[in-house]
């Protein structure tokens, strides 16, 4: 066990995890935090995705002892005084999921994404998303959803 | 009776978003119970194997660990073996599955042995000590292979691989091809392919040992038919058996339909061990234990005129079962059997399947099952029939058509309600600007650069709405085809409507609500839909093929028409009228000619709530329920259009349009229909660019996992284009037909004819699926006489 301190939503959280203990089964399974979602085991579909020190990261592709320090970002964690984000309210406009359970990781991409290119064209988005797998939208709300967001947060 | 059309035809918002944004999403591998153990199976790693023995001592031994069984020891859990409730022919061979293989293990995959622990990686840490002594047998995983003589047989049981033939011959079929002009006659492969939900499957069974009540959650799209199989598999009283769908089921595309040995064990292990238990997939198992879709070898022959009037069909086809026969596998061919002559004419039709054992996953429905074969099979045939007689693909489809009308025969057999096939093609052109194309495409023709551009079309018919319970019998399924729905009105106003389909990502309880907000003229934001649990929800046969507008949908409306009337009565009670004198609109009724007098919805449910005042002949409360058996199959249709860029030197594809007429009749929500349309496309153009799983001659699954099975990012796909046409279905009082699966019926062969399309001046007239940009290459290589 090694003892870790990870701010996750802007929560302080002390824990002991075992070091093969994955970021995403820490927050899962000891924060209870379970909005992060896990679509497969090869670190290929991006449902975990999530903010580490503000940028996105497949939380299956991180220890948990690596986010020692870390500032975190969860699903659970856009909803600000609660008022939802601009992405989870384009996704919700634009009719950007379906079942829903590629939507946290994909919303946290998207996010990720527009703090580093605020105004991206839709080839750009495309790209930017191309680690994270939906099966149900044919990705076309998905995009506009992206696109529609950027849109909202410039103006 | 007057409803007002508020929310119905509008783009409402979806009810499922907010919880599903914010994380609150109830997926099943959050649910964790008290006392709660996990299981992890041991699986097979040989296609063909006889099990000599399987030693879980060491396995039990191990830190957390509470059990660990093999199949033998499992042997006297199951009633029966694994359902499979559609068996075709009388003489169909069926063999014994057991959820844990006993002798032979049958496909990589096929689970030998099961630990539960208290947790999930101590599970999976002792599964690793399991020791199974096997002889590896000769494996076939191939379907042509498989039928061969001297091949390596799947089951020792049965002579062959063969599990059944069915065949259906409509006319005089040899008369018409004898005295056809032109004959075209294609082979068309169906590769195998992983249907992929995101979220993988889970399950948890938690028993009461003092009563031998057990609840079951599952990701499945079936909790009331898994309820009654699992009572047959194991043995346990139907009314003991709850199970629950959990509210959000991450995807399906029918690989959660179906009965699954997880399931079985996890109900067996925790009547076994008196605690509840639970097992979810990773990724990767659920490769090798999840069903698998199509793998089918099609022959197909057109008899036609020299003008390119289609005479006749015959049509031979080879459907992989895979190790057993899962749930509805032998029926998935006979979902499209009726449909290879896609919405064209003709006078004779034949059409023949044999479905085949081979060592690999069991196949089964997914996403369009039987259709998007059929499909494709016709509209490339099509294309080939408009080559050889030299007239161009729209025309020969137009020239094809059925003629629009109610009720059309088709030469498969069937009468296509609401046929009129015309518009959409047109729609679809026009969209397109088919002209301005064609002047493109000949430029770069005559260019002769190495981009080359293509137009592929595919004008599809397809089969929704399963199923009139009747005609289900007549082809031997199991079930019936009805849908059920509870429409019940709560002394404050606000509804509930209880549904027996069972959602996971359609939007049903956005729709339904929309249905019933209009129907019962209250605020959609006041109807909750309950849905998924058997304890909540009695009746249902779920959610798959399309069905669930067009069967459970219905059953809504009629549910609500039936509270309306019973309100009426209540009304006209209140107001000393009689109900015949009382108007009914948007949730109010009204005396005729005195409009000030009425009684509203809301004031109705809560005077039959207190039941103070009921008349002569009623009884307290405010609800109806519905049981549909629809009269027919609903047949949406449309004309699919894809434009495509192909670098003659790489075989590189590039997708540059796609656009989608579709005609699935009136529409609840029209977005929630474009994102339906949208999703299905992406997996008919996934299946033709890029889908493809394969094994080595051992058994192997070579693409077992996502890094080596292409599941298409947002980077492969353009915007779609979508519109429609609205010619109401006559088969059911709303006229609508059913869109989740049209677009993954009607985009693959579209892709595939633009490529054929764009190098058809280079010779090719075949690319297989999925046309990899080397696939792709050596049809050109191989057109230019060069080696393939």
């Amino acid at each position: 066990m090694k003892r870790i301190s990870v701010t996750v939503n802007g929560v302080r959280h002390e824990a002991d995890v075992e070091p093969r203990t994955l970021l995403v089964h820490f927050i899962r399974e000891q924060l209870e935090l379970t909005g992060t979602n896990v679509g497969c085991d090869t670190s290929s579909c991006g449902a975990c995705t999530i903010l580490m020190n503000g940028q996105s990261a497949k939380s299956c592709t991180v220890l948990a002892v690596q986010a020692d320090g870390a500032e975190v970002t969860t699903v659970e964690g856009l909803v600000s005084n609660g008022d939802w984000h601009p992405v989870q309210k384009a996704f919700h406009e634009q009719h950007g999921l379906q079942c829903g359970f590629c939507t946290p990781g994909m919303m946290m991409a998207a996010v990720g994404y527009l703090d580093e290119n605020p105004s991206p064209t839709e080839d750009e988005v495309r790209l930017a998303l191309e680690g994270n797998l939906c099966r149900c939208t044919g990705y076309h709300n998905i995009v506009k959803a992206v696109l529609a967001a950027a849109d909202d947060m410039g103006s | 009776m007057a409803t007002a059309e508020k929310y119905v035809g509008g783009g409402v918002p979806r009810k499922e978003d907010p919880k599903l944004i914010t994380g609150q999403g109830q997926f099943l591998e959050g649910l964790t119970l008290p006392g709660m153990l996990h299981a992890a199976l041991v699986r097979s790693p040989h296609g063909s194997a006889r099990i000599n023995s399987v030693d879980v001592s060491a396995a039990a031994a191990a830190e957390g660990v509470v059990a660990a069984y093999s199949g033998a020891d499992l042997a006297d859990e199951w009633a029966a073996g694994l359902p499979m409730a559609w068996p075709v022919t009388d003489d169909i061979r069926i063999p014994d599955h057991w959820p844990v293989a006993q002798d032979v293990a049958r496909y990589v995959g096929d689970a030998v042995a099961v630990v539960v622990a208290t947790s999930r990686n101590a599970a999976l840490d002792a599964a690793e000590l399991v020791e199974v002594d096997y002889d590896v047998l000769e494996a076939v995983v191939d379907v042509e292979a498989a039928v061969a003589d001297g091949a390596p047989r799947v089951h020792e049981s049965f002579d062959d691989n063969k599990s059944y033939t069915w065949a259906l011959t409509n006319g005089e079929v040899d008369e018409a091809f004898a005295k056809a002009d032109v004959v075209v006659k294609e082979r068309y492969t169906q590769p195998r392919l992983i249907p992929n939900a995101m979220e993988p499957r889970a399950v948890v069974a938690q028993p009461v040992p003092s009563t031998g009540d057990f609840t079951v959650w599952s990701t499945t799209q079936i909790p009331h038919v898994a309820k009654v199989l699992f009572a047959l598999t194991l043995g346990i009283p139907e009314s003991q058996i709850r199970v629950i769908a959990p509210s959000d089921v991450g995807g399906g595309f029918g690989s959660k339909l179906n009965v699954y040995a997880e399931e079985a064990l996890c109900i067996a292990l925790a009547r076994r061990l008196g605690k509840p238990v639970k097992w979810v997939a990773g990724r990767s198992e659920g490769y090798l234990a999840t069903i698998h879709g199509r793998d089918q070898v099609q022959e197909i022959e057109i008899a036609a005129t020299s003008d390119g009037d289609i005479l006749g069909y015959r049509v031979h086809i080879l459907a992989a079962m895979g190790a057993y026969l899962q749930l509805v596998a032998p029926g998935v061919p006979l979902l499209g059997a009726f449909l290879y002559c896609g919405c064209y004419g003709g006078e004779a039709y034949h059409f023949e399947c044999t479905g085949v054992f081979t060592n690999t996953t069991p196949t089964d429905a997914y996403r369009g099952a039987g259709r998007p074969e059929a499909t494709y099979a016709i509209e490339r045939a099509i294309d080939s029939l408009a080559r050889e007689v030299g007239v161009d693909p729209a025309e020969i489809r137009r020239r094809n058509f059925l003629p629009a009308g109610d009720m059309v025969q088709s030469p498969g057999g069937l009468a296509f309600d609401s046929a009129d096939y015309e518009p959409a093609l047109d729609r679809a052109l026009e969209l397109l600007d088919y002209d301005g194309f064609r002047g493109d495409q000949a430029e770069r023709r005559e260019g002769g650069g190495s981009r080359q551009i293509g137009v592929g079309f595919s004008s599809y018919v397809e089969i929704c709405g399963l199923a009139p319970s009747q005609v289900l019998a007549s082809l031997k399924y199991a079930a019936g085809g009805w849908d059920a729905a509870t429409v019940r009105m709560l002394p404050t106003g606000k509804a509930e409507v209880v549904t027996g389909s069972s959602p996971h990502g359609q939007g049903h309880v956005t729709s339904w609500s929309q249905i019933a907000a209009d129907a019962l003229g209250i605020p959609y934001e006041d109807v909750t839909v309950l849905h998924g649990d058997t304890h909540v929800a009695p009746h249902g046969m779920n959610t798959y093929g399309s069905r669930s507008l067009a069967v459970a949908g219905v059953a809504v409306h009629n549910a609500c028409d039936r509270v309306v009337d019973k309100a009426r009565g209540l009304a006209a009670h209140l107001l000393e009228v009689a109900p015949e004198d009382l108007e009914y609109e948007a949730g109010t009724f009204s005396v005729k000619g005195v409009p000030d007098r009425t009684k509203s919805m809301p004031e109705l449910a809560f005077a039959a709530w207190t039941a103070h005042s009921l008349p002569e002949d009623s009884e307290p409360g405010l609800e109806a329920s519905c049981v549909y058996d629809p009269p027919n199959f609903t047949f949406p249709f449309g004309t699919h259009v894809a434009v495509v860029e192909v670098d003659t030197e790489t075989g590189a594809v590039d997708l540059v349009r796609y656009i989608a007429v579709d005609d699935c009749g009136p529409v609840i929500n029209p977005v929630i229909v474009d994102g339906q349309v949208h999703g299905g496309v992406a997996q008919g153009i996934a299946a033709a660019l890029y889908e493809e799983a394969t094994y080595a001659e051992d058994g192997t699954l070579e693409t077992s996992s996502m890094v080596n099975y292409l599941v298409p990012s947002a980077a492969e796909f353009p915007s779609f284009e979508t519109d429609r046409t609205v010619t109401p279905s006559t088969s059911n009082p709303m006229g609508v037909k059913g869109i989740g699966e049209a677009g993954t019926i009607g985009s693959a062969p579209a892709v595939i004819n633009a490529i054929v399309d764009a190098l058809s001046h280079l010779g090719v007239t075949d690319v297989p699926m999925p046309a990899s940009p080397e696939r792709v290459w050596r049809a050109i290589q191989a057109a230019n006489g060069g080696e393939a």
